[in-house]
């Protein structure tokens, strides 16, 4: 008979015992040794029915099919651009999916996105050696111009844009900002000087407080302070 | 660089703002810490925002140089550690760090705060040689301010071990410290389209036209300079960067 040794939302490091016997399946985040299921990372333990998940506290960005990231080109190659996911694997962007336009033989492809350059783009294919296919054919897909982009923990970022995106949408209309949140991470932000600086202090608070209850109330509240100490948004 | 945060970061000049949301001649929070490392005779930690360095001070006896046998010396080194920052890797010191140990050894030596015919104890034959060590923990923009700050903080904080006829005897510390005549101080003024600013972040350091560190005193002498950077100063530029230099440097030496 299988034993379940941890609670549920306990926190769990890197080799720590979950449970023993067959009864319990690994879920993402752990591993099973023999008859043991051991956390492969740092995090809150999660049990569905049978299945054991931890929900990773902290760690690198790793590609998931269907995440829509923001990316940095790193190399131009004769059939395509190669980009920096913010992780430890990057990403290829062909030709072919870069762009709705006729690319000509021999064309120059630092004109559609040159070296630096910051571009939000959708994963399209994750192989089990990690290589990452992406695409820049969808809604919201585009080159970055203007702004800047910030990093932050990209496992908090399901905090940062919130229950159906309502903490996002929340800082985009306190700030006045236009702001893209990339699942890797990083983050791009655009708006007047005074309003993006406070669209980025919110979103430092947010990644700081993301364990904490009621964050949509405090963040709300902060806003509404700093927008006061500013005297309204210019 | 990335044309459009360079871009970015002079959109934001024109409201007197950095992409930090400091003003354009602010420096980031500083504390310094002295006596930070045991086995060393004098030690300090600066901060500088995120920025971090800590200097330490070794003595050793040594013999003086042909040239100037009456006299002892100092030896900056520095070395930028692969842990502070991701541009930085192992092996022999970069440019970079060669420059940064220079500017911080020129700073000392040409300010004339040491005298180094103190540091002599027989002509010609046994000087004291201060090794001064420049570690960066984290650079995040600014580490010539730092460890000129740190260097000279730890030189503050030095004492000399005792000395055994021609042996040093490390584990015991004399009283006995260093004679600093005056506190020279090393600003940074960058250089970013048509604006000037001090203290620059990783970002501004990356977007920056020009750079000139000026190393100054209490009464306002110059004692070193360093340029970097692609562009041109005009002389107009360098003597705003040189007025800015020593207001700052009047801030940062309050700190000591």
């Amino acid at each position: 008979m299988g034993k379940l040794i941890i609670k549920e939302k306990e926190i769990a490091v890197p080799g720590e015992l979950l449970a023993e016997g067959m009864d319990h399946l690994p879920g993402a985040g752990t591993y099973r040794e023999g008859e043991m299921i051991v956390a492969g990372r740092l995090g809150l333990t999660y049990v569905d029915g049978r299945t054991i998940k931890l929900i990773p506290l902290s760690g690198v960005y790793i590609p998931k099919i269907r995440d829509i990231i923001i990316c940095k080109v790193i190399d131009v190659s004769f059939s395509g651009w190669r980009l920096d996911t913010n992780g430890p694997y990057s990403a290829m962007l062909g030709m072919k999916d870069a762009t709705s336009e006729y690319i000509a033989r021999g064309a120059d492809l630092t004109q559609y996105y040159d070296l630096e350059d910051y571009v939000v783009c959708g994963i399209t294919n994750v192989t089990s050696q990690k290589l990452v296919d992406v695409t820049m054919k969808g809604p919201g897909l585009r080159k970055l111009t203007g702004g800047r982009v910030i990093e932050v923990d990209s496992n908090k970022v399901p905090r940062i844009i919130g229950k159906q995106g309502s903490m996002v949408t929340m800082v985009k209309q306190e700030t006045d900002c236009s702001i893209t949140v990339g699942q890797n991470g990083l983050v791009w932000i655009l708006g007047k000087p005074a309003n993006e600086l406070l669209a980025i202090r919110t979103i430092r608070k947010i990644e700081k407080e993301s364990h904490l209850s009621g964050l949509t109330d405090n963040i709300k509240k902060f806003l509404e302070n700093e927008k006061s100490k500013l005297g309204g948004l210019k | 660089m990335n044309e459009n945060l360079r871009s970015h970061i002079i959109e934001l000049f024109k409201s007197d703002l950095r992409i930090d949301g400091r003003k354009l001649t602010q420096y980031r929070p500083i504390t310094v810490e002295t006596g930070v490392i045991k086995m060393a005779e004098g030690s300090a930690r600066v901060k500088i925002g995120e920025t971090e360095v800590i200097v330490g001070v070794k003595v050793e006896l040594g013999k003086p140089y042909p040239d100037m046998p009456d006299a002892g010396t100092i030896m900056v080194g520095a070395e930028l550690l692969p842990l502070s920052s991701p541009n930085f890797e192992l092996g022999p010191p970069s440019i970079e760090a060669i420059e940064l140990a220079r500017v911080v050894d020129r700073g000392i030596r040409e300010s004339k705060t040491l005298d180094f015919k103190k540091l002599c104890i027989k002509k010609g034959e046994q000087v004291w040689i201060l090794l001064i060590d420049i570690c960066t923990i984290n650079d995040a923009g600014n580490l010539p301010d730092a460890s000129s700050l740190a260097a000279l903080a730890a030189l503050r904080d030095m004492r000399f071990p005792k000395v055994n006829g021609d042996t040093v005897n490390y584990q015991e510390k004399t009283n006995k410290k260093l004679d600093l005549k005056n506190s020279p101080i090393a600003v940074t003024v960058v250089k970013i389209g048509d604006k000037l600013i001090v203290d620059p972040s990783t970002e501004e350091k990356e977007a920056l036209d020009a750079r000139l560190t000026v190393a100054s005193l209490e009464d306002g002498t110059l004692c070193a300079m360093q340029k970097g950077g692609d562009t041109a100063l005009t002389a107009e530029d360098i003597s705003k960067m040189v007025d800015l230099g020593l207001e700052k440097g009047k801030e940062l030496r309050k700190l000591l």
